[in-house]
């Protein structure tokens, strides 16, 4: 019974880790495959990128992205294969045209929007406090308030 | 007053712009291809192994070519509109058999009828990445120079049919 223990201890000791292959054999193509596909939408789960989605489309545009790297297609050209059958919905970051100028300009028109109405809000506030005038009555009752201190009843 | 009205008006602005997001549907793309030519393939045949179908052998006539797979639930849906078109014998019907495994699309035909006169086999998914294919079914309206005209993405519904691809089909068919 005792030599089993013994085995039951032993044994684990014998297996051995490995460390991870790395998937491709080219790590500088695997980082410019994962540089394009984060800038890409995926398809079918729209709100995520190439490089994060699992689907089957996912799989075949970053295998398709991994060929065109290796043939030595610039960005631009990968980019240009990718948005002529997809469109532009493709890019998560959509060029500048004028069916966009909307999406592009209209943080910052809100922006400005938001700033123009806080000037506007903060100058009417500033003439309110300014406008109060007070009669020599009401003067002499602040000073003594403000000299006796409040007192809580 | 004034005070209410402003911010009122900019509810009411929101309201309309989430009203009218609510009708479309993202996954419906347009897609860029439209008015260009039909990407060219030339794939084995799904029923003839050895034999090849190519886009060329298809040009000087309106043809419809519809991505499917066995195993996908729309394709099922649009199944007997599909039929009914080739019954009529309209417009051809040429399929792309879409990322799927031979034996389970002729399974698949087998069971429930095929629609197709040729059906070409797309195994990895190039030629879908080709026409922009993100998802199946989808069905090119292809004229007799090559230019796709219409695509529908998703399965086709009796009116989409009757009032969009079957008139299309008919107007191209007299060019």
């Amino acid at each position: 019974m005792r030599w089993l223990w013994v085995l039951m201890l032993i044994l684990p000791s014998l297996a051995t880790a490995y460390e991870a292959q790395p998937l491709a054999a080219n790590p500088q193509a695997e980082a410019r495959l994962k540089a394009l596909a984060v800038e890409l939408r995926c398809l079918v789960c729209q709100n995520q990128t190439l490089a994060d989605s699992n689907a089957p489309l996912a799989e075949d545009l970053r295998r398709e992205v991994r060929e065109m790297i290796a043939k030595d297609m610039s960005d631009k050209e990968i980019i240009d294969f990718l948005v002529t059958r997809y469109g532009d919905f493709v890019l998560y970051r959509p060029p500048w045209k004028l069916t966009t100028t909307l999406l592009w300009l209209g943080p910052f028109l809100l922006l400005g929007v938001g700033a123009t109405g806080l000037v506007f809000a903060l100058r009417r506030r500033q003439k309110k406090v300014t406008d109060v005038t007070l009669s020599e009555a009401e003067h002499n009752r602040v000073e003594k308030l403000l000299s006796e201190g409040v007192h809580r009843p | 007053m004034n005070r209410f009205l402003i911010p009122f008006g900019l509810f009411i602005v929101v309201v309309g712009f989430l009203a009218v997001g609510l009708t479309l549907n993202p996954r419906e793309l347009p897609s860029p291809l439209v008015g260009k030519a039909a990407p060219e393939f030339s794939l084995q045949q799904l029923h003839d192994p050895e034999k090849v179908i190519s886009s060329n052998d298809l040009k000087g006539k309106v043809w419809l070519l519809n991505f499917w797979a066995s195993w996908c639930g729309g394709c099922k849906e649009e199944h007997p509109v599909l039929i009914r078109i080739a019954q009529s014998g309209e417009v051809p019907i040429y399929g792309m058999d879409y990322k799927d495994q031979r034996s389970e699309a002729l399974a698949w035909l087998k069971d429930w009828g095929n629609p197709y006169q040729i059906v070409a086999v797309d195994e990895p998914g190039r030629v879908g990445i080709n026409y922009g294919v993100y998802g199946v079914p989808e069905t090119y309206v292809i004229d007799k120079a090559g230019v796709i005209r219409y695509k529908q993405i998703g399965p086709i519904r009796e009116d989409i049919l009757e009032k969009k691809i079957l008139p299309l089909v008919r107007e191209l068919q007299k060019q």
